[in-house]
């Protein structure tokens, strides 16, 4: 008798499927168990409370990882060793944080851990993010964990709390979507330019509902780093989680890293991350399909990720009220070349681009070169591991060098909670992932861009296409 | 959380689309340990001027809007991060519902929980909504309706569980440790493979 083959199932399909605890149903979301629970200052003090009045304890203090990175200050402490918060509030939150890891037993990478740094960037560091599992954190850019074939995503502080108490979500399955990226990027263009590219192709909300899976030669092609920033940004499309499978450039990234397994245990596990992929045939509820050598260096120009154009493109024209709005409080019109547009303050760093590559990408821009005199350049490393990388490599003499200022690992300006902000009006050209209004600063705007476009903006003194500054070229030349 | 049946209130409008977290409650004001007192940071950006004085101009301070508990919203209400504050700053501000076309994943998900109804309806309804600021709506989660005052009545969907969890007070922490069996085997059978 024959037998009839399983249906074909997504990458997402499959890890959904084995942390299944209870099925989702018509009347009821699915219980899934979740591998690995990253937590923060901010969006986990009041499930610990929650926990405390209840008189549970956290369930298995060997899935959570904990990290200072959101209020922190990104200046040295003084000599004394205090650090310098932005508030009262701000210390207090990073004091309770250290408080209840303590209590509940769970591993910190406070102030003296040589791992501490943004969330998203210590996970991957740590070997802690690993292919097929399920992933969550209070934080919305979780997604970056997707890179490696794993499915993560962004919760609220309730869910914190019902992670901690009971490993477990109560979830529906998000839809499946398709980025299929072919062909190669051309030189010059980095992901961060092909992720605000696909944002403006999906629109700021397109992926509402869905979980991205990024396939395709294009992507194939982009190192960990790379995949990284993108998957960072699917929320950015709406979409909470966004999914690589995980290959030999997966694998060679994790051999070796401190939670990575080892020996025996390291084989069996390559071997079952190897069969984390899509099936041929595989049904996706949408589907894109972008061709990569039409994507171009790409910035923002509006108070959303989604609006945004080449840099060497006029400004669109405002569709709606909305966008006209945006273009107001941008102090931009429709028809405009961004390009030489006054720049006050570059910030290089977030979950989006402080990994080595990043800073490597935005020396090769400022080595030999001084940041214009009216703009403060900011760069800020991702991880204590990152700030050692790459002072290793003399990276931070050549921002100081520059002029930039070379700061301690943390989100600093990206969210501009700790004190690192922009004044009201000023134009910030940012590595990281939100445009909002106000986000980096009251009054603050935001031009998205990739760390060699920031740097070349920092050069320039206004928007500036980082070409200009090509240093293989000039000396070929 | 206390059941929740019927929400009745005159409506405030805020017509922009895309309203992200951080307008909501902007990021500085998350250094909080507390789910209580942010009222006073919703839409904090908007309401106050630079130097604090009330923003005349903003929808939520007018006269008619004071004391709305519905709140109607642009499309694409509360994307970006995931902040919590963003449902306990609304709800502590005096908002118990928000309607829009288009609400973000994880907020509508927190909002949810939270007791704050984060509840979809349709294209042509929300124009509707949006163009008649101040009427009186009813809110019915019994039977999945908004009551307009001439007796018209709109729809929405919403997930069944999350309905039921509105509706009975249900604690979800609650409904989850009851589970704690399924979650223990799940667990052994993992560790066995």
């Amino acid at each position: 008798m024959p037998t009839s083959s399983p249906a074909p199932r997504t990458l997402l399909d499959k890890i959904w499927d084995s942390h299944a605890v209870v099925a989702e149903s018509a009347d009821a979301p699915g219980t899934l168990y979740v591998d690995l629970h990253l937590i923060h200052e901010v969006t986990s003090p009041q499930a610990f409370t929650e926990l405390r009045q209840r008189g549970l304890p956290v369930r298995c203090p060997a899935r959570v990882l904990a990290t200072l990175d959101h209020s922190t200050p990104t200046r040295k402490p003084d000599a004394q060793g205090r650090h310098a918060y932005a508030t009262p509030d701000a210390a207090e939150q990073v004091g309770t944080l250290e408080r209840n890891c303590a209590e509940f037993g769970i591993a910190l990478h406070g102030w003296n851990s040589a791992q501490r740094g943004i969330v998203h960037v210590i996970g991957p560091e740590l070997g802690a993010t690993q292919p097929g599992m399920t992933i969550v954190c209070g934080d919305s850019h979780t997604s970056t964990h997707g890179a490696f074939g794993a499915l993560a995503f962004g919760i609220g502080t309730t869910e914190v709390g019902h992670v901690l108490a009971t490993q477990c979500l109560l979830q529906r399955k998000p839809k499946n979507f398709s980025v299929q990226v072919d062909g190669r990027l051309r030189p010059g263009v980095s992901a961060k330019d092909l992720a605000l590219h696909v944002i403006g192709k999906i629109g700021f909300n397109g992926g509402t509902g869905h979980a991205f899976e990024f396939r395709g030669s294009a992507i194939e092609a982009l190192d960990m780093e790379q995949r990284m920033t993108l998957c960072n940004m699917s929320i950015e499309a709406g979409a909470r989680a966004g999914l690589i499978a995980p290959d030999q450039i997966t694998f060679d990234y994790l051999q070796g890293r401190a939670m990575a397994p080892k020996g025996d245990a390291w084989h069996a596990s390559v071997a079952q991350w190897s069969m984390l992929k899509s099936d041929p045939g595989a049904a996706f509820d949408k589907h894109i399909s972008i061709n990569a050598a039409d994507v171009g260096i790409t910035i923002s120009y509006g108070t959303h990720p989604g609006m945004v154009t080449g840099i060497h493109n006029a400004i669109p024209a405002a569709a709606d009220f909305q966008e006209q709005k945006a273009l107001q409080y941008m102090q931009l019109h429709a028809g405009q070349s961004l390009l030489g547009t006054k720049v006050d303050v570059v910030f290089i760093g977030s979950c989006t681009n402080s990994r080595l590559s990043d800073l490597r990408a935005a020396a090769a821009v400022f080595q030999g070169r001084k940041v214009a005199g009216h703009v403060r350049a900011l760069i800020v490393p991702g991880s204590v591991p990152v700030q050692l990388a790459a002072e290793a490599e003399g990276l931070h003499h050549v921002f100081q060098q520059a002029g930039a200022e070379w700061r301690e690992p943390g989100c600093s300006m990206c969210i501009a909670m700790n004190g690192d902000k922009a004044e009201p009006g000023e134009l910030v050209v940012s590595t990281s992932n939100r445009n909002f209004e106000g986000r980096q600063g009251q009054g603050a705007r935001t031009v998205l861009a990739s760390p060699a476009v920031a740097a070349a903006c920092a050069i320039a003194g206004c928007i500036a296409d980082p070409a200009a500054y090509d240093n293989d070229k000039e000396q070929a030349a | 959380m206390n059941p929740i049946s019927v929400v009745r209130s005159r409506t405030a409008v805020l017509p922009f689309e895309n309203i992200d977290t951080d307008r909501i409650i902007p990021a500085r004001f998350l250094t909080t340990t507390e789910r209580k007192g942010l009222g006073r940071y919703a839409f904090h950006d908007w309401r106050f001027d630079a130097d604090g004085g009330l923003n005349a101009d903003f929808p939520l301070n007018k006269p008619q809007a004071q004391g709305c508990e519905i709140l109607v919203a642009g499309r694409n209400f509360a994307c970006g991060s995931s902040r919590e504050h963003a449902p306990w700053a609304l709800l502590d501000y005096g908002i118990r519902a928000v309607l829009s076309s288009e609400i973000a994943d994880i907020f509508r998900n927190n909002a949810l929980k939270n007791g704050l109804l984060a509840l979809l309806i349709s294209a042509e309804e929300h124009a509707f909504l949006l163009k008649h600021p101040g009427i009186e709506l009813a809110i019915d989660l019994r039977h999945c309706s908004i009551e307009l005052p001439d007796g018209g009545r709109f729809s929405f969907q919403m997930d069944g569980f999350a309905r039921t969890c509105l509706l009975q007070g249900v604690d979800q922490m609650g409904y989850l440790l009851n589970q704690l069996s399924a979650i223990e085997a799940f667990e052994q059978n993992r560790s066995a493979a």
